[in-house]
């Protein structure tokens, strides 16, 4: 079967899961938040979200604390790079399969 | 003069206004019944104080050959000083007509197998009111009064229409 | 009602009347006074448009690339190099399946620098999955503006509306300015089946691998290949698109006439010339002289280039002994490209039925150099009594 009745004529994308699929699987680091750290936690009030506004994968959430949707997170680091009070760390996903095991 | 199809070129200097002249007259024609009206300017080269030159064709039917007017059967002149810069009569049909803007006096011309029309319009338009060298209504005038083209009050018509739709 | 206009006017009041909401243009010669007439248009208010001032044509397109997919009817305009510099966008735009309409003041291009009419600038684009129309007076360039957005719209393919510069742009004639009423029923609003929006948001024209893929929803999104393949097969199409419009707007304003060709006295001819834009309204003046000497001539204009339509022109070509082909444009290091689509066609439609027609080129007008009746008339009944050459022969050329 071919794509005659695809809705489109062109090419696009719409938000959700990538061509790789389900790509947490390819991060070596995660990213790990100090909420002591984290303005919109400190304050607790909608403010900074600049890892939001930064992760070129969309997975983390605007919300209080900024969740990271490690189903899609391939542990760039851009958020990490980005934090102004460096609230997150990237940590080797070694240390998480180990503590998966036990 | 044949008045199934005419062919007019006007002679003028960037900024003089001969274009709109030509665009009046145009519309007069077309006005007039005329079903073939094409008024097109010597392209690209319009600059303020230049020579240009713009030919206007009127024909009882529709023109289908925009190219530049080989032969005319009149040649409008918006000033005499043109004279020394460009041959207004080249291509003139003989016999033609040529519509001349001049303080200078008609003997100290002399055109061989054409017909000449001359008016001070520089000094008639000032006193008439108009600013010093608008020339491109009176010119109209003269253009009527030597060759009966379309009748004056068409013309008339034609300028009021031309410049009441121009606001500031 | 008729007034009399040039021909750049005459665009600006057809794209005024469809009610174009984003204007983007560059100013480049012999366009200019079409933008500065909508810039004038949209700063009175008699415009409801946002006129969008750029740096460059790329920019021009670009904006106008982004304003349509985000639902908006669109204008821009160009010449010669602003075309060339469009160019990248112009393929986008094409691939995008977006129905902008943009008017090519046709100009020469550089190099040496030249800002007269000649068609080598849109034929230069003949490949990029625009349609081209090409307009012979100033009726032909309103109306076409009209038809090309209810015809864009409809099949979501952007349209030249390609006129001669200065020789249409700056002469002035008498056309009818169609009434807003009658072009508001002709042409609806401008409503597309996806629009980028904050409620719905995508990226456009996101990267295709070689082969399909499952999107986001599961379904198998087509790859490059399928929407290349979908954007020719609706190029084609578009002749029965143009048809429909041709009968729309007959119906609509009294006025119509072949969508693709426009021949005059070439049906009992021998030897038609065939061109595009004004120089086919100059050759019927050729042909009444040579009709009077008692040749058998005729003269087809093409106005529907992209999609070329082949059946429509060699049917009409059938059993004539000659067909004379003058281009103001080349494909350097071969021949007119109109000549080689015209032979194309006359091969796949005509050979082993008929003799086909001798085919003679003739290049005329190259940057603005005159083209006078009288060469084009002499050179047209040379050309009746046997191929004058079998390279294209250069009119008008003083070397």
């Amino acid at each position: 079967m071919g794509t005659r009745n695809y809705r489109r004529k062109t090419s696009h994308s719409e938000h959700g899961p990538g061509d790789g699929g389900r790509t947490g699987s390819w991060r070596v680091e995660r990213p790990v938040l100090d909420q002591s750290l984290c303005i919109p936690c400190k304050r607790n009030k909608e403010a900074c979200f600049i890892c939001w506004l930064f992760c070129p994968e969309i997975v983390i959430s605007r919300t209080i604390p900024p969740r990271v949707d490690l189903e899609y997170c391939k542990g760039c680091g851009i958020c990490a790079e980005e934090c102004p009070t460096r609230a997150i760390t990237m940590v080797d996903e070694a240390k998480f399969s180990e503590e998966d095991k036990e | 003069m044949d008045k199934e199809f005419i062919e007019i070129r006007w002679h003028g200097r960037g900024g003089q206004g001969a274009i709109t002249a030509a665009k009046i007259v145009a519309s007069a024609a077309f006005a007039s019944g005329y079903a073939g009206v094409v008024m097109a300017p010597t392209f690209g080269t319009e600059r303020r104080g230049a020579p240009v030159m713009t030919s206007l064709k009127i024909s009882r039917t529709k023109i289908y050959d925009l190219s530049p007017i080989e032969t005319p059967d009149i040649v409008v002149v918006l000033d005499h000083l043109l004279l020394k810069e460009t041959d207004v009569t080249h291509g003139l049909k003989k016999g033609g007509i040529i519509v001349l803007n001049t303080p200078v006096a008609f003997e100290s011309y002399g055109f061989k197998d054409f017909k000449l029309a001359i008016a001070d319009i520089t000094a008639i338009s000032v006193e008439a009111g108009l600013p010093h060298g608008m020339v491109n209504t009176g010119i109209i005038g003269s253009l009527e009064k030597a060759t009966n083209l379309l009748g004056i009050d068409i013309l008339i018509k034609g300028i009021e229409e031309e410049f009441s739709t121009r606001g500031g | 009602m008729h007034i009399i206009e040039n021909g750049n006017a005459a665009a600006a009041l057809g794209v005024k009347l469809c009610r174009a909401s984003v204007i983007a243009a560059y100013p480049i010669t012999p366009q200019t006074p079409l933008t500065e007439k909508l810039s004038e248009y949209v700063e009175r208010g008699d415009m409801k448009a946002e006129y969008i001032p750029v740096e460059s044509e790329h920019s021009a397109l670009a904006v106008c690339i982004a304003a349509s997919s985000a639902g908006a009817r669109v204008f821009t305009a160009t010449s010669a190099n602003g075309l060339l510099y469009m160019h990248e966008q112009v393929q986008w735009a094409s691939g995008a399946r977006l129905p902008i309409v943009m008017c090519v003041v046709n100009r020469a291009v550089g190099a040496p620098w030249n800002i007269w009419n000649d068609q080598q600038d849109s034929i230069s684009q003949r490949d990029t999955g625009w349609i081209q129309i090409y307009c012979a007076d100033h009726q032909q360039i309103i109306d076409t503006v009209i038809k090309a957005y209810w015809i864009a719209e409809k099949v979501s393919i952007p349209i030249m509306v390609c006129y001669d510069g200065y020789i249409l742009s700056h002469t002035f004639m008498p056309f009818d300015l169609p009434e807003q009423e009658k072009v508001d029923a002709f042409l609806p609003p401008f409503k597309p089946e996806y629009a980028l929006s904050p409620e719905e948001p995508a990226n456009l024209n996101t990267v295709t691998l070689p082969d399909v893929r499952l999107d986001v929803r599961g379904e198998l999104a087509h790859s490059y290949m399928e929407i290349r393949y979908l954007l020719q097969e609706d190029l084609r199409s578009t002749l029965a698109v143009a048809a429909d419009a041709e009968k729309r707007f007959a119906k609509i304003f009294g006025r119509s006439g072949d969508p693709y060709i426009e021949s005059y006295r070439c049906d009992d001819a021998d030897h038609v010339a065939v061109g595009l834009g004004s120089l086919t309204y100059q050759l019927r003046v050729s042909v009444d002289a040579l009709r009077k000497e008692g040749i058998k001539v005729g003269v087809m204009g093409i106005r529907f280039y992209r999609p070329f339509p082949d059946e429509a022109i060699a049917n009409a070509l059938k059993g004539k002994k000659t067909v004379i082909v003058f281009e103001k444009a080349l494909s350097y290091g071969y021949e007119g490209a109109l000549t080689s689509d015209l032979k194309s066609a006359l091969y796949e439609h005509l050979a082993g039925t008929v003799t086909l027609p001798s085919v003679q080129n003739f290049i005329v007008g190259i940057g603005g150099r005159e083209i006078r009746t009288d060469d084009l008339t002499q050179m047209f009944r040379a050309a009746t009594k046997g191929r004058v050459s079998r390279e294209p022969t250069w009119i008008g050329l003083k070397l």
